[in-house]
């Protein structure tokens, strides 16, 4: 505005045209779809979720009868359901263990410079872009009972077949991956592993190249070897960023039904069921409503502790 | 006790043609303070941190305490180095990185605290021991840094601009500090910097290095009064040593401001005698600082505040410089030329 316009102009406008201008106004305003969205999204169904548990709902009546915690009663007497929560907390475990080992390895190997670097970090990146789905198929489609090509490997290699030196099991011409419990329970625990490995060591990686040239400089003059940085320096300064990781791959794996959906819909008896995919049995495919409510909230204490662990990891990473 | 040698060191780095330490010879005394002096990009890190073992040189060979060490990694080189952002170990205690040396080298644990106290007593760091890095100020942080190099007892001392990172209040006792620890556990010492004060302050010798060359290497005095070319004569001394064409030799005449007083306050026998056109004054306190031209060329004139300046800016006055503070260098090339009179 130049010197000889008159300030009237100013006063004329209406102030209502500098609303957005306002904190007050204009942040509430930008929060409002993240709102409306977990409310829409994740609260009415978590609502939902607990009153189904406590009804007698079904597919066929709708209507909520109040039950009290029969539903919880029926699932923790069910086999199957303390076979899937087993099965839940195992898979989560180990996998998430095997993806910690891996991943660390990985991020190591991967932070060093060699040719090609690029093209194995992105195979290394691919099953996490992989559509769940996609990649599961895959994986079925691999440890096929007649088709398998890992099959085709292993008898070639002189493992499977009549003569097998690996037993009895393996003398068939077909190792069978998802008809025997043990192996099909393998098979998801793989999967699993195979899904998660590449973010968390993309997260590693980030970590890895976060610590300071200068402090891996001192501790090469300072005299130690690479072992010894490993195991005094980059695995402790590491430690935060892998607790993200493994928070994440819990939260991943805990979770998961797609996998064992597709791999192994829960068979062979059961063996590999989880408790979301069981809760979908029971609750989508059974028609029971209340059941299939009740045990998916069984996964739901352990959701709330990780989810108050990352927000401890979040204030502390803005405190330091 | 170690003398740090190095013989036709040569670093390129990939993809880049030029040499970031090209072909440098220099050896320190045993027990000196040798500090590499120069802009930023000269070289003087490289050169610091392939004599550490952290860079591999392209070419040439490094010698500490007799021994060729070229291709010894840093552990087995017997030094010690302090970073500019000091590098502690964010989640070890004062204590542990003080220890850390010490445990890499398995001394036993008795002995570590042993060599840990004595390491914190000489830096005043004892009832620091406990805290974690991010719980000191700068100038703490730099003496915890100075006793991990400590402690291990090495041969040689490098130190990468360990000042940098303090205020300028703190960098002047910290520079004290410094020099009298250095002075006291008498190790070689090589000390990385830009800061030309550090430099003149600290250093029993200085090497003046640009562009992966040494330009100039003595004592501070000599550095500062006897430039090697127009390249140290104006990187050391603030402000920088006065250059003037010598039109009747097709020379360069130096001379520091200092040195270049009004004419009447000096003989006209032995004095190169200039026109000074003043643009203006500046007042820094202690002193003031006139700026001007001699012909084409820029000028700067200091006057302690002691003594009355005798010209106003937009005037022109006659100045002089004593012929014996007068160097004369060639202007193709900017290396000094021997002595001789000025007509």
């Amino acid at each position: 505005m130049t010197a000889g316009t008159p300030a009237v102009d100013l006063v004329e406008q209406r102030p209502s045209r500098y609303l957005l201008d306002r904190a007050g106004v204009l942040g509430p305003l930008l929060l409002l779809p993240t709102v409306v969205y977990i409310v829409a999204l994740v609260g009415v169904p978590l609502v939902l979720a607990i009153l189904y548990s406590l009804s007698d709902v079904t597919v066929g009546d709708q209507s909520l009868d109040f039950v009290g915690l029969r539903n919880f009663g029926d699932a923790i007497g069910n086999a199957t359901f303390r076979q899937a929560l087993r099965n839940t907390f195992v898979f989560t475990l180990v996998s998430q263990v095997a993806v910690l080992v891996l991943a660390n390895i990985l991020a190591l190997v991967l932070s060093a410079d060699f040719k090609g670097k690029r093209l194995v970090r992105f195979l290394v990146l691919l099953p996490w872009t992989t559509p769940i789905a996609l990649g599961a198929l895959g994986w079925l489609w691999t440890l096929d009972n007649v088709y398998s090509p890992i099959d085709f490997v292993l008898r070639r290699l002189g493992l499977l077949g009549i003569g097998s030196p690996l037993g009895q099991r393996w003398e068939g011409t077909n190792a069978l991956w998802l008809a025997w419990p043990d192996l099909a329970q393998l098979t998801v625990l793989t999967v699993h592993v195979w899904r998660t490995l590449p973010l968390a060591t993309v997260i590693l990686l980030a970590g890895l190249t976060a610590i300071p040239q200068d402090v891996k400089d001192a501790a090469n003059v300072d005299g130690a070897g690479f072992f010894r940085q490993l195991v005094w320096i980059r695995i402790p300064l590491l430690l935060p960023i892998m607790a993200v990781a493994v928070l994440y791959g819990i939260v991943f794996t805990f979770t998961d039904m797609t996998v064992v959906f597709i791999v192994t819909r829960g068979g062979p008896v059961d063996s590999t069921q989880v408790l979301a995919s069981w809760a979908y049995f029971r609750g989508i495919e059974g028609g029971s409503l209340g059941q299939g409510a009740a045990i998916a909230l069984f996964l739901f204490p352990v959701l709330v502790g990780v989810a108050a662990m990352m927000l401890r990891l979040a204030r502390r990473t803005e405190t330091v | 006790m170690a003398v740090v040698e190095v013989r036709g060191l040569t670093k390129r780095f990939d993809g880049t043609g030029a040499a970031a330490v090209d072909g440098i010879d220099i050896a320190s005394r045993d027990g000196e303070f040798l500090v590499l002096l120069g802009p930023s990009g000269c070289g003087k890190t490289t050169l610091l941190r392939m004599i550490g073992g952290l860079e591999p040189p392209t070419a040439g060979d490094i010698l500490i305490g007799g021994r060729v060490v070229t291709d010894l990694p840093p552990r087995a080189r017997q030094i010690a180095m302090v970073f500019q952002s000091y590098a502690l170990y964010p989640h070890m205690s004062v204590k542990d990185n003080i220890a850390f040396p010490l445990k890499a080298a398995n001394m036993p644990k008795a002995a570590q605290q042993e060599r840990i106290a004595w390491a914190a007593g000489i830096l005043g760091i004892d009832h620091l021991l406990g805290r974690k890095p991010r719980q000191l100020s700068g100038g703490q942080r730099q003496r915890v840094a100075l006793a991990r190099a400590l402690v291990r007892e090495p041969n040689v001392f490098l130190l990468d601009e360990p000042l940098s990172n303090l205020d300028a209040q703190r960098r002047a006792s910290a520079r004290d500090e410094l020099q009298q620890f250095q002075r006291r556990v008498a190790t070689t010492t090589i000390y990385v910097t830009h800061d030309q004060v550090e430099a003149m302050g600290m250093g029993d010798r200085i090497a003046v290095m640009e562009q992966g060359h040494i330009r100039q290497l003595g004592p501070p005095q000599e550095i500062y009064d006897e430039p090697a070319d127009t390249f140290v004569a104006t990187f050391v001394g603030s402000p920088p040593m006065n250059l003037v064409p010598d039109p009747a030799a097709g020379d360069l005449l130096g001379f520091r401001p200092e040195h270049f007083q009004p004419a009447a306050a000096d003989g006209v026998n032995g004095a190169a005698r200039f026109p000074f056109h003043v643009h203006r004054m500046e007042y820094l306190g202690a002193e003031r600082l006139l700026y001007g031209e001699v012909g084409e060329a820029k000028v700067i004139a200091r006057f302690p505040v002691t003594v009355p300046i005798p010209v106003e800016p937009g005037a022109t006055a006659e100045f002089a410089v004593p012929l014996r503070h007068l160097k004369r260098f060639d202007a193709k090339t900017g290396l000094r030329r021997p002595a001789r009179s000025v007509s």
